[in-house]
């Protein structure tokens, strides 16, 4: 059996790369996809655990965190594409028209 | 009534306001006002906080009433937060309802949105499991991603919904790691289950992730400097009212799961988390102020000067538990009257399209607006903490808890920022006062202050002086909701040294 160290590392790994790509990529769709990578790794550890303590309420979480992204995912593309049409761009370094 | 039922009241009322003015909204033809929705929204804020006034006399009969199969707790600590949030929301729908008035005819669904964003924000209140909270957050989250980009056609609307939307959505994510390690050092989400076996627990290294990420997750959410970077650039896309709203409710809301989480979860690992705290609280202070000295534009300015808020409220946090709770609840309401008032009063200054936006614009508008230039200036000696105001007593208590609590050098460090932000606040007071840099024909011609919105200023000016003059009354309530929030295990003395809340504490 896969122990569940190996799941929980899995996880932490892909926090870590949602984490980076967030902070390193420039096109508003990839960051938004880190995102979604973030709460996926979350969602994996909420299952290992789950598994770990015998209780099924880490995975009824996972529910709820898919509904919610699911609401987030709906009003974040409406705002990207309500910026697009406004600028014409994707990149975040020109969504910059606020600063002193 | 059901308990269950009587649990959630404020929250259900709001709910069925916010979707009765959604199905009403297409009813009403297009081009035609939309004041009839905004008074019914008002009247259902209004509703729900009387509703948690009623719980609050159930509390007091009877002590704390559980709900939901123990997921909900309401007790004195989330009454005073429901009554802060559906003030803040009352006043700011009020003002509201002629600043939408012609150029927007969608503004029935921005009723709906601050009735939804509100429910949510009670809604993290009164959770005592992290996943209700986790819902909450997210409910008050996307409803104010939606109204930060409401000026619909202004290039800066879209781009601060964005900002605010990717950064707020980055933070959930690491408040939601923490409640995933959280559940996997103790096997439970409920904040009772975890003080009970967190302090036990196997593996301590997960909990001190955990409570680092939930400390991370919210500290985007207060604002809290390095978390800090969306502030300014959402405050100043957005518009005013809704800014007056969303730099105190969902912050409010934050730092009352803040309190529950670190007091009642995790008392044992006090020692731990207020290294994280002080660390937080020097930096946002430091950061904000210094940030807030370079400004132009107003509401910029006022975004950094929220970000130092919100560092004057963690000191707070260094004290034990009855005075942090204390404390923080008071510079809470403190800050939410002086903030939701200084912005209030930029929208009647500045109007929906933003003409005076930096402190040139300001400046002589003590000739044109007498009046509303006086409230300004009274609110911005607030946010300084001038005597006889709510700031004041705000920031005596969270530096005083901390000083008795052998925190001195961030108290110094907290005093020292204060005298620093003098100087911005005071920029701005002495410009309103000052002959205008250039004619402006608008801002000559002064629009009409309606009377919804001259009602909402005047309230949150009069919460300003009455939390300045008699803060004993708010303090009797927040000290009594300390009891409620109070774990079994608590490592620090439980000896308040605030001041008594008696009318003799000036003197102290």
């Amino acid at each position: 059996m896969v122990p569940i160290a190996y799941y929980l590392v899995l996880a932490a790994i892909l926090f870590s790369i949602g984490v980076g790509a967030f902070l390193i990529k420039r096109n508003i769709i990839t960051i938004f996809m880190s995102i979604e990578l973030m709460l996926n790794a979350v969602n994996l550890t909420f299952v290992a655990f789950a598994h770990m303590w015998h209780q099924i309420s880490g995975q009824i979480f996972v529910f709820f965190v898919m509904v919610v992204a699911a609401a987030e995912a709906a009003v974040g593309l409406a705002i990207i594409i309500a910026l697009f049409r406004a600028r014409q761009t994707l990149n975040v370094d020109q969504v910059n028209l606020m600063k002193n | 009534m059901p308990t269950n039922l009587l649990t959630l009241l404020p929250e259900i009322i709001l709910t069925v306001t916010g979707v009765l003015v959604m199905l009403a909204e297409p009813m009403i033809a297009p081009g035609k006002s939309r004041k009839p929705l905004g008074w019914l929204a008002i009247l259902g804020t209004l509703a729900s906080g009387l509703a948690a006034f009623y719980q609050l006399q159930l509390v007091n009969a009877s002590g704390p009433i559980s709900g939901f199969y123990a997921t909900i707790q309401v007790d004195a600590f989330s009454v005073f937060f429901h009554l802060l949030i559906s003030s803040i929301v009352l006043v700011t729908l009020l003002a509201s309802l002629d600043y939408f008035e012609g150029p927007v005819s969608h503004a029935g669904e921005y009723f709906a949105l601050a009735c939804f964003g509100a429910t949510g924000m009670m809604f993290m209140t009164c959770s005592v499991e992290l996943l209700m909270v986790f819902i909450g957050l997210e409910i008050s989250s996307i409803s104010t991603y939606i109204l930060a980009g409401f000026r619909k056609g202004q290039a800066t609307a879209s781009e601060s919904s964005l900002k605010y939307f990717l950064l707020g959505s980055f933070a959930t994510a690491f408040f939601l790691y923490g409640i995933a390690l959280c559940f996997g050092a103790t096997g439970s989400t409920s904040i009772g289950a975890i003080a009970a076996s967190l302090g036990t627990t196997a593996t301590p290294a997960l909990a001190l992730l955990a409570i680092a990420m939930v400390v991370i997750g919210l500290g985007f959410k207060v604002s809290a400097a390095p978390f800090h970077v969306w502030t300014p650039d959402v405050y100043q896309g957005a518009p005013a009212p809704v800014v007056g709203m969303m730099s105190t409710a969902p912050k409010a809301a934050a730092f009352a799961v803040l309190l529950r989480f670190l007091f009642n979860a995790a008392p044992m690992y006090r020692n731990h988390w207020i290294v994280l705290i002080e660390i937080l609280a020097v930096l946002s202070m430091t950061i904000g102020n210094l940030g807030a000295l370079m400004q132009r534009d107003v509401k910029r300015l006022l975004a950094y000067s929220s970000i130092a808020h919100a560092g004057y409220l963690l000191v707070a946090f260094t004290s034990i538990q009855q005075d942090a709770v204390a404390a923080a609840c008071f510079y809470t309401a403190a800050y939410a009257a002086m903030n939701v008032g200084a912005f209030l009063v930029i929208t009647q200054l500045s109007g929906y399209d933003e003409q005076a936006r930096t402190i040139d614009d300001f400046t002589g508008m003590a000739l044109k607006r007498p009046g509303l230039s006086a409230l300004l200036g009274f609110f911005l000696l607030s946010l300084i903490g001038i005597p006889f105001t709510g700031g004041f007593f705000g920031k005596f208590y969270a530096f005083s808890g901390a000083i008795h609590n052998g925190h001195v050098v961030l108290a110094i460090i907290g005093l020292a920022n204060s005298g620093v932000a003098c100087f911005y606040y005071l920029r701005l007071l002495a410009a309103l006062y000052a002959r205008p840099v250039r004619e402006d024909a608008t801002l000559l011609s002064p629009r009409k202050l309606a009377i919804p919105a001259g009602i909402a200023i005047a309230a949150s000016a009069v919460a300003t002086l009455a939390l300045g003059i008699m803060p004993n009354h708010v303090l009797n309530l927040v000290q009594r909701a300390t009891p409620e929030t109070l774990p079994a295990f608590s490592v620090a003395p439980a000896v308040s040294t605030l001041p008594p809340a008696a009318p003799t504490e000036m003197t102290r």
